[in-house]
């Protein structure tokens, strides 16, 4: 169901973890559709991201993409963690089944979420940023059976 | 890659070696056509024959009573598509429960979508159907009730024959769906008053593709499957013998061995209850502790989600399953679970785990060990569990 890479993120995720006192927090997903994510960024004052952790309550491609993220934003600057999409954490993974895409996005939004906490925090505008969604599955529809 | 402990017996079993023995002269030897003339045909006719017997004895049913069907999926479509173009002059109600399997309930959908109406009856908290609810649904137009025998996810046996003798009370057609209980725990249609009751040959060690509808005499039920004669002329076809050999093999089986089987199994299904219950914090079993399947474990564990913790457990070499939203393929958990009352969150984080005969105390060890581990691995990965820690001041 996964490619290796996935699995490589599940079973040995990068970044697990918090830090203390971070620049920026972002938590996204809910508990009612089965996966939360936390991302932690510690950011410097040139606004590179030194250290990224995260915590995810979530199935397989949920932990695995949170890790993929954090990877791909780990030290890096705003501007270009602010290109880290979904679809670049899913090209990372090689690729994800699709129902689980909708993990990638949260990851995405997981990292909006904190730079925006860091953005408020500092009261600067990140170009491109908006305020995160509260619910990552709003506006999806599911799929009707049909009769 | 670990040896396999497989704890998935409710999602299917092993074919037993004796059923697939008694099954291999019917692909090569006895391979005729059991509606033939010839004595070929004949032989396959009556192995057809022979095992309807067998799987009626055992539910005290009469032989033209058992009408083989391709699975239990296909025995609960047919019990509620059929009484209900049978009955819909009498009425168009039907009930059912929240906890039914989703061959009823998305059968159930279609019926509504054609002008049926559907009361979902409510569980306990155990996941036990509340009968005093069942009473005050039943309407002048109810025309069937389907419940099932035993739930698929968390074990949970029904009422079966207090619900059998309100339908009769009312003469209305009871319907139930054993596919979990038929092989595991006694049923006599007669004595539990049920008029159709679904049966699938792989959940008892019998080949998949096979199953079976119980329809007692004088019930007006449609044909399935139009065309020849086969079974009583209502699901045409030619027999899946070999099917048939099979789970009538497999049903021998099941009713020579249960005795044995379930003390083994309820004796292994408490240890590994209790030193779950014991040695993992913040857990909950899910389903009933006494009137439960023999061979069912379900467990809630909070602040985790359960397809990790399965693929978790694969890779250990263990074969379970969950409820949680990420195994069904949509947003919600398990319906099932929902109707117990959890919560959503809790819902995701659900571990069924059903045993079989051959599992060893040494396997429950093993499997109890990694799930103590791995359920901490993960919550010291959750965000939920870091909260949760950060609000009781830890």
């Amino acid at each position: 169901m996964y490619s290796e890479k996935v699995m490589d993120h599940f079973n040995n995720p990068r970044n697990v973890g918090e830090i203390e006192e971070a620049s920026g927090v972002g938590t996204v997903g809910n508990a009612k559709c089965g996966d939360i994510m936390r991302i932690y960024l510690d950011i410097d004052d040139n606004q590179i991201i030194r250290d990224c952790k995260f915590k995810t309550f979530g199935c397989g491609a949920a932990v695995a993409t949170s890790s993929m993220a954090t990877e791909l934003v780990k030290g890096k600057s705003i501007r270009e963690a602010m290109e880290v999409t979904n679809k670049a954490v899913m090209e990372a993974l090689d690729g994800l089944p699709p129902v689980k895409v909708h993990c990638s996005l949260l990851a995405e939004e997981a990292i909006h979420a904190a730079l925006w906490d860091y953005a408020e925090k500092n009261h600067i505008v990140i170009e491109g940023l908006s305020k995160p969604k509260s619910d990552i599955h709003e506006g999806e529809e599911e799929e009707k059976e049909e009769y | 890659m670990n040896k396999t402990i497989y704890l998935d017996n409710a999602a299917t079993t092993k074919t037993a070696p004796e059923v697939v023995e008694a099954m291999l002269p019917y692909f090569t030897e006895y391979y005729g056509n059991p509606s033939s003339i010839y004595s070929l045909g004949a032989e396959s006719k009556k192995a057809v024959t022979d095992a309807r017997e067998t799987i009626a004895n055992t539910l005290h049913a009469a032989t033209n009573e058992i009408y083989f069907t391709a699975g239990g999926s296909e025995a609960d479509n047919w019990a509620l598509k059929a009484t209900a173009d049978a009955y819909a002059n009498k009425g168009k109600h039907i009930i059912t429960s929240r906890i039914e399997h989703h061959a009823i309930l998305h059968t159930c959908e279609y019926l509504q979508s054609k002008g049926f109406e559907i009361t979902y009856v409510d569980v306990d908290e155990n996941g036990i159907l509340k009968l005093e609810e069942l009473q005050k649904a039943i309407r002048p137009d109810t025309i069937l009730i389907s419940i099932m025998f035993a739930n698929n996810e968390i074990g949970s046996i029904q009422p079966i024959k207090e619900i059998g003798a309100i339908a009769k009370e009312h003469g209305i057609l009871f319907h139930t769906d054993a596919v979990q209980a038929f092989g595991q725990v006694p049923i006599d249609v007669e004595e539990y008053h049920i008029d159709m009751l679904s049966a699938s040959g792989h959940k008892l060690n019998g080949p998949k593709g096979i199953g079976f509808l119980y329809i007692r005499k004088g019930v007006k039920i449609r044909s399935f499957v139009h065309g020849g004669q086969q079974e009583r002329a209502r699901r045409a076809g030619t027999e899946n013998v070999t099917g048939i050999v099979g789970l009538s093999a497999a049903v021998k089986r099941a009713f020579s061995i249960m005795e044995e089987k379930t003390k083994k199994e309820i004796e292994l299904r408490n240890y590994m209850i209790t030193r779950i219950a014991a040695e993992v914090p913040y857990c909950r079993l899910n389903g009933d502790a006494e009137k439960r399947l023999p061979n069912n474990v379900n467990f809630s564990f909070r602040f985790v989600e359960g397809e990790s913790l399965l693929i978790k457990l694969d890779i250990e070499g263990i074969c379970a399953s969950s409820g949680s939203a990420c195994t069904s393929g949509s947003l919600d958990p398990s319906h099932v679970l929902l109707a117990i009352g959890l919560p959503h969150e809790i819902a995701h984080g659900s571990l069924r785990l059903t045993l079989s005969e051959e599992n060893t105390k040494e396997e429950i060890d093993f499997v109890v060990d990694k799930i103590k581990e791995i359920v901490e691995y993960m919550r010291n990965m959750s965000p939920l569990y870091e909260d949760f820690n950060r609000k009781n001041g830890k």
